[in-house]
């Protein structure tokens, strides 16, 4: 088995979907999740805070610093996540259609570099 | 017999992808079967000129390039590769290959080669390189890509088939419709890249078509019933059954209307109109089919003036049902002038979005000089020349706009 991470990307100035659409997505994904259990391809997943929340820790002239904001200042920033087991892409591909349809996203497929366990 | 080592190249060019794709699937890895079976080649040209040529050339080239990846596997499993391993321990488990499971290979790796995560230049690259045979350079050349950015291609679409585990099988039913039309799609694009060439040298790029044609015939023997497949083999034959007709001397580019018939190939024809009367019977037109079956109208007729273009304005208005783009609306008009006069064609490509494509303001130009409007014509001869490069149709161009007076 592989994994996969399916990245869920959210585009800065977007329309923001309505509070029910929201809602429905929330639903949607709940029911995702639960699929993905169920085969046996979870691995883990969540929704990530806003990109204002974040703080980048990184190494300067040895010394460790720690700056607000996203590390790169870019208009898609990373809104969720899943990691899920599959055989190969296709397998992979099929739960990324499913999970942009649920998350009202788009998703972006990328291979972890080491197999799974199992 | 002694065998020359032209022939043998020969061999090359033909198995390479069947052997390949068989060691694909034994090993499981595409660089180390593309290694073996050249090795098995050098392997060929040493020996097949002192012992003949064996009865089976492609079994022989596959087992020999087999037995070698084995021998390499082992010296190097005993750095605990894991996949090493795998494939010295499936290789052990399996007989020699039998015929019909070879040609299924080639059908499996044929889907990864194009398949929809791989980017369109990649999936055409990889298809020339792993099942024609062609090396790198002779696929940079033919694309007019400086040769370290084909390689560089290849290396990375390599590189994502195996990271990323795209599959190594034909689809299933619920998925085959649509990769199947990527498939068809990249063999389509490397015949039109070697048929209305965006530059470079004619001569190099004819084989493109060849190349196009080949694969074609493969797939059509593989999948014989996707009428889709057996739609685009006769299109691509049909299409270059007029190939020796498209110049002349002095001329350039020679339109279907002017083109001196005799020259058609009338065994591609026969082969191209057979086809298509086979995908008639199948009543489940598609895109190529129908466009096959307008390109066999036009070779049934004698002279272009007995062109049946009601019947193509009818296949027209079809592949307008199935496939509905701006290209397919503008040829429909080219046939609905030919049939209801150039002010009902012209009226048709008013509202085509098609600016920036040059055939658009060709067939523009043509009616509109028809209807001896020079003044408006000669400025669509000038909107279709600032969009191409292409010298032949330049100077067919030119030399139109001049006949403009």
């Amino acid at each position: 088995m592989k994994q996969y991470l399916l990245a869920v990307h959210m585009v800065e100035g977007e329309e923001q979907p309505s509070e029910d659409e929201m809602q429905q997505a929330y639903k949607d994904v709940d029911a995702l999740n639960a699929q993905i259990q169920a085969e046996g391809a979870w691995v883990f997943a969540g929704g990530l805070h806003p990109p204002e929340t974040a703080t980048v820790v990184r190494i300067r002239d040895g010394e460790v610093v720690t700056t607000d904001g996203p590390f790169a200042e870019a208009k898609e920033q990373l809104g969720g996540f899943w990691v899920i087991k599959a055989t190969d892409l296709d397998e992979a591909l099929a739960w990324a259609a499913k999970a942009t349809r649920a998350c009202r996203g788009p998703v972006e497929v990328r291979p972890f570099q080491d197999d799974a366990e199992d | 017999m002694p065998i020359r080592s032209d022939e043998i190249e020969g061999y090359f060019r033909r198995e390479y992808g069947r052997c390949v794709a068989a060691l694909v699937r034994f090993l499981g890895d595409i660089d180390i079967a593309e290694e073996a079976v050249q090795e098995a080649f050098a392997v060929a040209v040493d020996r097949w000129p002192v012992t003949g040529l064996p009865p089976n050339p492609g079994a022989w080239i596959t087992t020999t390039a087999r037995n070698r990846a084995i021998d390499q596997l082992r010296r190097e499993a005993s750095r605990h590769d894991r996949h090493a391993q795998a494939a010295l321990l499936y290789g052990h488990e399996h007989p020699p290959e039998e015929v019909g499971k070879v040609r299924d290979d080639r059908l499996r790796l044929i889907f990864t080669c194009c398949h929809p995560a791989l980017a369109r230049t990649a999936q055409v690259a990889l298809t020339l390189r792993l099942l024609g045979g062609l090396e790198t350079p002779q696929i940079a050349r033919a694309f007019l890509v400086p040769e370290a950015t084909m390689a560089q291609r290849i290396v990375r679409a390599k590189k994502k088939i195996k990271a990323a585990a795209i599959p190594y099988r034909v689809p299933g039913d619920a998925e085959l419709p649509d990769r199947l039309a990527g498939v068809l799609a990249v063999l389509y694009l490397v015949f039109n890249e070697g048929h209305t060439a965006t530059g470079g040298d004619s001569l190099l790029r004819l084989n493109l078509c060849d190349e196009a044609i080949r694969l074609a015939r493969v797939l059509a023997e593989l999948m014989p019933d996707e009428p889709e497949v057996l739609g685009l083999l006769a299109l691509l034959l049909l299409t270059h059954s007029r190939s020796g007709a498209r110049t002349a001397p002095g001329q350039p580019l020679v339109l279907l209307p002017d083109q001196d018939r005799s020259l058609w190939d009338q065994a591609l024809i026969a082969e191209g109109q057979d086809l298509v009367r086979r995908c008639l019977r199948r009543n489940q037109p598609g895109p190529y089919q129908i466009q096959a079956a307008i390109a066999a109208v036009h070779s049934a007729a004698p002279t272009a003036a007995q062109t049946d273009w009601r019947q193509i304005l009818m296949l027209y208005d079809q592949l307008m049902a199935s496939a509905p783009t701006a290209v397919v609306a503008l040829n429909r008009a080219v046939a609905l002038a030919q049939v209801e006069g150039p002010q009902a064609g012209l009226a048709a490509m008013e509202d085509l979005d098609l600016a920036s494509y040059h055939p658009f303001h060709v067939a523009k130009a043509a009616l509109l000089r028809e209807l001896g409007r020079s003044a408006e014509a000669a400025r669509a001869y000038d909107a279709a020349l600032a969009l191409t490069a292409n010298a032949a149709e330049r100077d067919f161009l030119d030399q139109r706009k001049r006949e403009l007076g």
